[in-house]
């Protein structure tokens, strides 16, 4: 019963997420992501990978998405509306809600910005999303009679889920992207131990160790505190959703603790939507907010209103969230060059900036850029990185294993370098095989799975009477006739399995001679074979018949003397089928002939 | 129908049952005792059903049964179990056998062998499961008899076997509450039962129900707990168990794991695969530390809780739990505390402003990585980044346990500390800042992290500030710098917040005499004086200069150079601050200015033993008063009352004894005064006038007795016994002058009958004291009590009047320690000439904050009044949590009182106050008020001159002004 796991994308890669999995015949597509480095063919997972001729639906089962990010979720109309798909989609709640918005504004930036052609359009969200099937955490959705998913907490951005897939006593975890140290706004992914035969792990952070979180916010918290109080401004370019919700409740509940007045501001557009949704799926977000909601919501934010380009003019200090966060383009790079001139400001990077982009720039040191038209742009500004990222570190991923103890791992979305180093650790600390497959390559799995067998309880109860009691920890003996039928096992008792099969009943007859070297009469070594096997056999009945035959249990022994040899006496043990232990054991005794004491 | 007539007729026949007993007095319940089993026993013979049966018992079981009955209703009970077939009711009455044989005085070891009897051919496991509790119930009962528990125990190890988990777990519960405990009788049971307990219970930790496992090791706790030492054996199965599916199971496995390694912390145990051994406690140690990061967050705060009272462990390990070595690419990172920590070695200011600043360093070896370590690595880095504030909390308790007693770890968890500042609970923000208080004297604070600190005195909530000043006195500063940085938040959080102004006050003038040395060089710019100009003189009025003032001069109180580089002004501040604020200005020894700083104060401590000597001679002199005259009594006793009176106002320590033996002595002198009245030889009606001064005087000594008993914490029995005695005597005189104003006898014989059930309740409370009041009044009327009974009232109040006057004048035994219980409102401060403006009809909330000093549970007793002009009062009961407990024997009271009223013409004042609220039924030590919903009750009470019925007014009223306004229309 082999488990094929198989990686259209997102192997060992970052980007692109894309896992077939075959488990017990049923084919599961986990994750249906794009890579945001190409523009052409290549952002989106090659589908054909799947199957080569034949419909999608027909092949695949259903489809799991686990988060609203587009490297998780991107390629979703393209693989329903144009590939052409029309099973279920399962993703959470708050990914249900989420997905189309991020999905929109993706397809507008493409399609209206950079004028592309031959791109999903705004009805196939729609279409799409119509499709979708929304789960509940620990909610156990039935696929089909056999295939069976459930969603559990992953910390990670609102909505994110690690969904477990089950096919009989077989099992997959697949985790998406996950965060197992709490943040501001949510909570850590949370596992039973469900001991999966398979986890497939993300692994981005797989030779990382991050330092406490607490660090790093109050690092941010000071430096933005003293900004302010000198009198600057503080920029911060965020991406709309995930971390940008974090640093606003960071700043939000700094600032009612301090009593601080100074304004802050989020540019508007996407981030009023999302925060919309971060409000209504408050049960998502951690601890502090869910118990603190009936009071105060801490999304409806009381010192951060929305920002107005007139505002980045404004006199006295502010605080500005602005997008996009790599500072490449759009109103956090307009407000960067209004306030690069001013020592007073600062800009704090809070996350990873890819090369080329403004961000890159002036995090690796330069004060001079060049921007279009050949001005040169003096930075005077204080530049201050912050990394706040939500996936586990490689701490964090040995947790996840250890709460959910898998027989197998499978390392996917890291790079192939990190990921070796992981997988090492792994094996040799938990002593489970570990995978780590490239894009498009197939992992077999096999697993030992245990097959449920019906028994009636007539029978039960019979076989566990005979014999000591029962101990539920050890395996235990029993007698039945196992019954292929129709699909299903059953054991059931012989006289039974007979009568269903309308078989007549044959008697199977175990017969052995054993030689014994005795000069005495035949009822003599009778006599002494008897008092032997009473003295051995003290459980058992063993009993002396008048016709010079003994019996032990229903197992008859008869002696006779040999044709050729008066001085051997030949003992004849005979023993049905179902005596079979006892009977083997008592030849095997009486080869070893009779003690020489009893004479 | 008929079934349902017959029915009804015999829910009327219980009906009736059950009324006899409500009506009937308490002395005469005793007749209806032998009807009550007999009712029972009709009641369950005429059951029809299982289900009437059960109707009957459930009735049956809400009513107290008699000590002598118990056993009659045990027989019937057991009768009807063995005929009942419904296992329902059976159950039931298993139960109710195990309820009766809690009755207090009722010894079961007469029903146990029925009880056993019963287990034996019982099938239901419910009900099995019952009975053996009520065994257990049984057995406890019986402490004293070895044989009966070994029974007990033998029967629990039968049913071991049983199939069903509830039995099982029953039969566990059972052997660890009543297994044997003494080695000696373990050995002689070995012989009889011929097993061993822990061996028995060791055996079902691998049970194949999680419930069962639990039970298990909840026993052997049960066991620990009794005084068995366990054996070490356990120690592995315990650890098995860590890694258990069941979080109830592994909770209970990390306590035991928790006992053993308290038990055995020397013994050796070996790591596995590999050869090193370390010891028991270290291991154990690391594996709870292992369970910190659990799936399940209630195994999470155990394992957290637990590790704070782990203090044998050596101090690598202990070190260990703060590191978590970081990494980046496979580089070794520093944390940010090391680079905090180098940055400010190396004297560099800039922080990190580039990139690549926390860029990781050299290369680490990746075989040496062990991600998921044994030991005890990073548990409180874990611990203290949990999701769950319970999991935080408990391990900043933990880590405060660990490093009150290791001054190096504590060094080593301050970083960690101070990030937990900046937590987004308050509760662990206030924790973590309370846990550096008690550690504080183990610590230095960086200035960095002093720096952190600081910041966190701009919270908004009060709490906060409070316990960042409470831990602001108790810091070591390294620097001048620190100091002044401190200095200055302080400063800020004083602009920013003025009404802390008492408390960052407090906050320097501990600041001051703690540093003397590293606030001298900052004098000069303090005062802001300059070598050649005059500068201004600074307002006296302003906080922030107090403030400084008050820094500056508590250094100086240590530090006899600094007076030199005061100007002029400052010394004139001093004298004025010296005397306004006495309590946190210091006396100096100024030059030239000797005769400012008083000659009695710099030598309160020597001072003590005298002021004792003091108060314990002039009890002595009272005490031989008896001889006196009547006048000379008099004057000894307004003179020493006096004496005490003005002691307690000098020394802070005895204000508490001495007040109260001056109430005392101010009681004797009431009642004496009161005696010698002449009313007493003269008619009745002619003296009304004298009349009212002696009952005037009766109802202050009552009053009086009630503030002694319930107002001085500290009070022990002997106290209680003098304070009742004297409140009986004054109901004596109560009675004595009611007795002469009244004409008819029927009034009076009501009050003799309660002053003689009270003097009765006297001798049924005190009467292990009763030896010790030889010749008082007391003494004396329990000696005339069956004259007394039977005689007329008129000849009781003659009796009571000379009993009263021949009556000795009972010594006070003092207690070690007696502090009086006192209120002081903060806030309002009533110079407020600002009206509260509020529209009549409509609330207006005023915030109250009050310090209570030597309040036993202030939760119950503390109210809030107010008075209105009109008179009327209302009584307003704090919410609980309003209620701060800053210090042993401190408390602090921050709430809002709501006030409506309907409009007034002008503004007006009101007063509010604190009460304590007393019940004068319960005994001192016993019950408190019966919970009362909070802030309901709005009862409108007479006024009255003292307070209210049942409270003691303990703190000056405040008055605030009002005014509600009329509603516009």
């Amino acid at each position: 019963f082999p488990a094929f796991s198989l990686c259209a994308g997102a192997g060992q890669d970052v980007g692109r997420s894309c896992i077939l999995v075959s488990i017990a015949g049923k084919n599961v597509m986990l994750d249906c992501g794009m890579h945001m480095g190409y523009n052409d063919d290549r952002r989106f997972p090659d589908f054909s990978y799947i199957t080569q001729n034949g419909r999608l639906t027909d092949f695949l089962d259903c489809v799991i998405i686990s988060h609203f990010h587009l490297d998780h979720c991107g390629a979703l109309p393209y693989f329903s509306e144009m590939v052409g798909y029309d099973g279920p989609i399962y993703m959470t709640h708050p990914t249900k809600a989420i997905c189309p918005i991020l999905l929109e504004d993706y397809r507008k930036i493409t399609v209206d910005k950079k004028g592309e052609t031959n791109f999903f359009t705004s009805q196939m969200i729609k279409d799409c999303m119509k499709k979708v099937v929304a789960v509940h955490l620990h909610q156990t959705v039935q696929v089909d009679e056999e295939l069976e998913i459930k969603a559990y907490y992953a910390g990670h951005v609102l909505g994110a889920a690690m969904f477990q897939i089950k096919v009989g006593c077989e099992s997959v975890v697949y985790t998406g992207d996950y965060n197992m140290t709490p943040d501001r706004h949510l909570g850590a992914a949370w596992i039973d131990k469900c001991r999966p035969d398979l986890l497939i792990s993300e692994s981005t952070y797989a030779t990382t160790i991050r330092d406490s979180k607490r660090c790093r916010e109050r690092d941010f918290l000071k430096k933005v505190h003293e900004t302010v109080e000198r009198g600057g401004k503080v920029l911060i370019p965020v991406f709309a959703l995930g971390r940008a919700q974090e640093l606003c409740i960071l700043l939000e509940t700094f600032w009612e603790r301090m009593n601080l007045k100074a304004p802050i501001y989020f540019s508007t557009g996407l981030t009023e939507k999302a925060n919309h949704y971060y409000k209504l799926f408050i049960t998502w977000t951690n601890q502090k907010i869910r118990k603190t909601f009936v009071q105060r919501n801490m999304f409806e934010f009381k010192h951060i209103k929305a920002f107005d380009r007139a505002f980045a003019d404004n006199p006295g200090p502010m605080v500005v969230f602005a997008t996009p966060g790599m500072l490449h383009a759009g109103q956090s790079l307009q407000i960067f060059r209004k306030w690069a001139g001013n020592e007073k400001n600062m800009v704090i990077m809070p996350g990873y900036c890819v090369q080329g982009t403004v961000g890159h720039k002036i995090l690796s040191g330069q004060r001079k850029l060049e921007m279009e038209g050949r001005q040169i742009l003096e930075v005077k500004m204080q530049v201050e990185y912050m990394s706040f990222s939500a996936h586990a570190d490689a701490k964090g991923i040995m947790q996840l294993i250890r709460q959910a103890e898998p027989r197998n791992v499978l390392l996917v979305h890291g790079e192939a370098k990190k990921m070796e180093f992981l997988k090492q650790k792994i094996e040799q600390e938990f002593h489970v095989s570990c995978y780590m497959p490239a894009n498009g390559e197939t992992t077999t799995i096999f697993t030992n799975p245990s097959i449920p067998v019906d028994i009636s309880l007539g029978l039960l109860k019979r076989e566990a009477a005979i014999g000591p009691v029962p101990d539920a920890k050890k395996p235990k003996l029993m007698h039945g006739t196992l019954l292929m039928k129709d699909n299903s096992f059953r054991l059931v008792s012989p006289e039974q399995a007979l009568k269903e099969l309308g078989l007549a009943e044959h008697q199977l007859r175990f017969t052995c001679r054993v030689h014994i070297q005795d000069p005495r009469k035949e009822h003599e070594t009778v006599l002494r074979v008897y008092n032997h096997l009473k003295g051995v056999l003290k459980d058992y009945s063993v009993q002396h018949l008048p016709d010079g035959s003994i019996t032990v249990e229903s197992i008859l022994i008869q002696a006779t003397a040999h044709s050729e040899d008066q001085g051997t006496k030949v003992l004849l043990v005979s023993w049905t089928y179902q005596d079979e232990e006892l009977g083997s054991y008592l030849t095997s005794l009486l080869k070893k002939g009779l003690p020489q004491s009893t004479s | 129908m008929a079934a349902h007539l017959k029915k009804r007729v015999y829910e009327e026949f219980t009906k009736v049952v059950q009324q006899q007993h409500e009506d009937l007095s308490t002395k005469k319940l005793r007749l209806t005792k032998p009807s009550k089993s007999a009712a029972l026993h009709v009641d369950l013979c005429k059951a029809t059903s299982p289900a009437d049966a059960l109707q009957y018992l459930l009735q049956f079981a809400r009513k107290p049964v008699e000590v002598e009955s118990v056993e009659g209703v045990v027989r019937i009970l057991l009768e009807h179990y063995y005929k009942e077939n419904d296992a329902s009711v059976r159950l039931k009455i298993a139960s109710l056998l195990g309820l009766l044989s809690k009755t207090a005085g009722f010894s079961p070891d007469c029903i146990m062998d029925d009880a056993i009897n019963t287990l034996q051919n019982e099938k239901s496991h419910q009900v099995l499961a019952q009975l053996l509790d009520t065994l257990l119930v049984i057995g406890t009962k019986l402490p004293e008899n070895p044989s009966v528990r070994m029974r007990l125990v033998e029967v629990a190890c039968k049913h071991l076997t049983d199939s069903s988990h509830g039995v099982r777990n029953k039969c566990l519960q059972l052997i660890g509450c009543l297994g044997p405990v003494e080695k000696g009788v373990a050995k002689e049971a070995e012989s009889q039962a011929a097993k061993d307990v822990q061996k028995i219970i060791g055996d079902h930790f691998n049970d194949q129900d999680p419930r069962v496992r639990t039970a298990a090791i909840k026993a052997m706790l049960q066991l620990h707990e009794r005084g068995l030492k366990l054996q070490q054996a356990i120690y592995n199965q315990a650890c098995k168990l860590l890694a258990d599916d069941y979080e109830q199971v592994r909770s209970a496995a990390v306590q035991l794991i928790w006992v053993l390694s308290q038990l055995y912390p020397e013994s050796i145990v070996p790591i596995p695969s590999s050869n090193e051994e370390i010891r028991l406690v270290d291991d154990a140690f690391g594996k709870i530390c292992h369970m910190v990061s659990d799936g399940s967050w209630v195994v999470r705060v155990q394992a957290a809780k637990l590790l704070g009272s782990m203090q044998q462990v050596s101090s690598h390990f202990l070190e260990q739990t703060l590191d978590k070595k970081l990494m980046s690419d496979l580089r070794r990172k520093r944390t940010a505390h090391e680079r905090a920590k180098e940055l400010y070695s190396s004297g560099e200011f800039s922080s990190g402003r580039k990139w690549g600043d926390d860029a990781p360093k050299e290369e680490i070896d990746t075989g040496a990585v062990n991600l998921i370590e044994s030991g005890a690595c990073g548990a409180f880095v874990h611990g203290l980044e949990d999701e769950m504030y319970e999991v935080r909390i408990a391990a900043v308790e933990a880590l405060c346990m660990l490093a009150q007693s290791s001054p190096s770890f504590a060094e080593k968890c301050l970083d960690f500390l101070v990030d937990m500042f900046n937590d987004e609970i308050e509760e662990v923000r206030l924790q973590s800042i309370h846990t550096m208080r008690k550690i504080s004297h183990n610590i230095t604070l960086r200035e960095d992290q002093l720096d952190t600190v600081l910041a966190v005195l701009e919270d908004s909530s009060r709490d906060i500030r409070e316990a960042l000043h409470e831990l602001l006195c108790c810091t070591n500063v390294s620097t001048k710098e620190g100091i002044h940085l401190a200095l200055v938040e302080l400063l800020k959080n004083l602009t920013k917040y003025p009404t802390d102004r008492e408390s960052i006050w407090k906050c320097l003038k501990f600041l001051g005499s703690r540093h003397p040395t590293l606030v001298l060089p900052l004098v000069p710019e303090l005062l802001s004086t300059h070598p050649f100009f005059d500068t201004p003189e600074p307002d006296m009025d302003d906080p922030a200069y107090i403030a400084v003032l008050v820094l500056i001069f508590n250094a100086a109180k240590s530090c006899p150079t600094m007076p030199a580089l005061f100007s002029d002004h400052t010394f004139r501040h001093y004298a004025y601050l010296r005397d306004s604020l006495s309590h946190l200005v210091p006396p100096l020894r100024l030059p030239g200015r000797k005769l400012v700083s008083s000659p009695v104060s710099p030598s309160i401590t020597p001072h003590e033993d005298p002021s004792q000597q003091f108060l314990h001679q002039s009890l002595e002199r009272v005490y031989n008063l008896q001889h006196l005259d009547p006048q000379g009594i008099q004057e000894l006793l307004e003179f020493t009352i006096r004496d005490l009176q003005r002691l307690g106002e000098l020394q802070s320590e005895l204000a508490g004894m001495a007040d109260f033996t001056a109430t005392y002595l101010q009681c004797q002198l009431l009642l004496i005064k009161a005696l010698q009245e002449k009313l007493w030889n003269v008619a009745a009606p002619l003296y009304l006038k004298q009349n009212a001064l002696a009952s005037a005087a009766a109802k202050q000594i009552l009053e009086e007795t009630y503030k002694m008993e319930f107002m001085y914490s500290g009070v022990e029995s002997r106290q209680v016994v003098i304070i009742h005695h004297m409140r009986l005597q004054a109901k004596a005189l109560q009675l004595i002058v009611t007795a002469r104003t009244t004409r008819g006898t029927e009034p009076l014989f009501g009050m003799c009958e309660k002053f003689l059930q009270e003097v009765d309740s006297f001798q049924r409370c005190f009467i292990s004291e009763l030896p010790h009041m030889q010749g008082s009044f007391v003494d004396k009327l329990l000696d005339l009590m069956p004259r007394l009974v039977t005689s007329k009232p008129s000849e009781v109040v003659k009796i009571l009047q000379t009993t009263l006057r021949q009556s000795t004048f009972l010594h006070l035994p003092l207690p070690e320690q007696l502090h009086r219980a006192t209120a002081n409102i903060i806030e309002p401060t009533g110079e407020s000439d600002n009206p509260l403006r509020f529209t009549s009809g409509l609330v207006v909330a005023l915030d109250v904050d009050a310090t209570l000093e030597h309040v036993q549970d202030p939760q119950g007793t503390v109210k809030v009044q107010v008075l209105y002009p009109d008179g009327q009062a209302q009584l307003i009961h704090p919410k609980p949590a309003d209620f701060r407990n800053p210090g042993p024997g401190r408390h602090r009271l921050i709430t809002q009182v709501y006030l409506s009223h309907t409009a007034w013409t002008e503004p007006c004042q009101i007063e509010v106050r604190l009460l304590l609220a007393y019940n004068s039924n319960r005994s001192k030590a016993s019950a408190r008020i019966p919970k009362s919903t909070w802030n309901e009750s709005l009862e409108a009470l007479p006024p009255s001159e003292n307070g209210i019925e049942g409270t003691i007014p303990f703190s000056k009223p405040v008055k605030v002004y009002i005014m509600p306004k009329p509603a516009r229309r």
